[in-house]
């Protein structure tokens, strides 16, 4: 089937099968592989992009679903070489130790902050139920996200 | 994990959503938001050979005040549910629960009326419109009918639902001011529930409604009927799981599932009575 989704700012025409998964779409067909399969059931968030501005996970939306909108990848999100202020923060608040939740809990973090910019401790630690930490790396990347509300970024 | 093949159709009104799964039989299913659809498809579990996708159909996701009660368009995504401010006004249970659907993630694609259909005994949102007294709209081939959501839940994931039937609305009456609990008790913030409870208490009447404790959602009525002839909430709590047929599985026994209804239904209907 023939869809047209808007990918970090260019459009791509493809011809995909309907039960292409969009993750596997924006890996596979697109290249962009820093968005990452981890449980693959939903769980763990690792495939968190967004999708018209929220935050969903791309393993549970089929590519078909995606036609005609907009979605942004962890690639999309540096300007003129200049990482996104929240990229920074878990740069400088070491929010990351083997890396492979990291593109999803900056992409569920920026929807945190983009539906409640001045979060709690407590409100950040649930907004991220949805994002599993292998490494159990969960204090720093709290931190990040709370540094990054508090840059007002 | 990639679901088997299917053709895929995109549906641009309940009308002909409704003439394309006519057409394709039972092998054909709605796609609302997909999640509690695709994992199953995914796991092969499921392999619908036709998907009729209806997750564009904007003019059923709307929630308004319809007097006596609160009217969910079924393609309403839980996060619209959770933040509306008529449901927090009006059904303030229902908002809480949706609010404990998944995830924010799952959250912004997963929908009331797919929930619903779904008819899974572990959802969040089947429980508690159950508890509300809820009635759900549905439209089919032959026309609209409204089913109770008392005569709705037939077995493990199976729904008064007919096969060319699509639910379109969502009433639930408004609580008019009376108290309230969700409880959810899990090992991981976004797993299922092992057990759940949705209750509410006042304005002379009371319901409670069990999550994940049989293969249906389990309205609790013999609660409510000892809580109306005057029982304490500890003695109407012990009679939570009077009407539940709990299963083991890997994340607990029937006994400790017996034994978590009664806490929780105790501790909601605590929370309710304030």
């Amino acid at each position: 089937m023939k869809i047209s989704v808007t990918v970090n700012g260019q459009t791509h025409e493809s011809d995909v099968e309907p039960r292409t998964l969009l993750v596997q779409y924006v890996r596979e067909d697109l290249g962009l592989t820093g968005t990452n399969i981890g449980c693959d059931t939903s769980s763990c968030g690792a495939c968190s992009l967004h999708l018209d501005g929220e935050a969903v996970k791309s393993c549970t939306v089929l590519a078909v679903q995606a036609d005609g909108s907009q979605v942004t990848t962890i690639e999309g999100l540096a300007t003129d070489g200049k990482m996104h202020p929240m990229q920074e923060a878990f740069m400088q608040n070491h929010g990351l130790q083997c890396g492979f939740c990291t593109p999803g809990m900056v992409m569920a973090a920026i929807g945190l902050l983009n539906e409640n910019p001045n979060p709690t401790e407590d409100e950040v630690r649930i907004g991220l139920e949805g994002n599993l930490c292998r490494c159990t790396g969960y204090h720093n990347i709290v931190q990040s996200i709370l540094a990054c509300a508090k840059g007002g970024k | 994990m990639i679901p088997s093949l299917f053709d895929y159709k995109r549906a641009s009104s309940a009308a002909e959503a409704i003439s394309l799964v006519t057409e394709y039989g039972e092998d054909a299913k709605f796609l609302a938001g997909g999640h509690s659809l695709l994992p199953l498809m995914k796991l092969r579990l499921a392999a619908p050979s036709v998907l009729v996708d209806i997750g564009r159909l904007k003019d059923l996701s709307y929630i308004t005040d319809a007097g006596s009660y609160i009217a969910i368009g079924a393609l309403t995504r839980h996060m619209d549910v959770e933040t509306s401010s008529i449901v927090k006004q009006h059904v303030p249970l229902l908002a809480c629960a949706a609010g404990h659907v998944g995830d924010p993630q799952v959250r912004h694609r997963g929908t009331i009326g797919g929930s619903i259909a779904h008819a899974d005994s572990a959802s969040d949102l089947p429980a508690t419109t159950l508890a509300l007294g809820a009635t759900y709209v549905v439209q089919g081939a032959s026309g609209t009918r409204e089913i109770a959501a008392t005569d709705f839940y037939k077995g493990f994931l199976e729904s008064a639902l007919r096969p060319d039937e699509m639910l379109t609305e969502i009433r639930v009456p408004k609580m008019n001011g009376a108290g309230w609990s969700f409880q959810k008790f899990n090992r991981r913030a976004q797993d299922w529930a092992i057990v759940g409870v949705a209750a509410w208490r006042g304005n002379g009447g009371s319901g409670v409604a069990l999550v994940n404790m049989g293969s249906t959602p389990v309205l609790a009525t013999d609660v409510a009927t000892a809580l109306a002839s005057g029982a304490s909430v500890a003695d109407a709590a012990e009679l939570a799981a009077a009407q539940a047929d709990p299963q083991s599985d890997l994340n607990a026994s029937a006994e400790y599932r017996t034994h978590l209804a009664k806490v929780l239904v105790r501790r909601a209907l605590e929370e309710a009575s304030k």
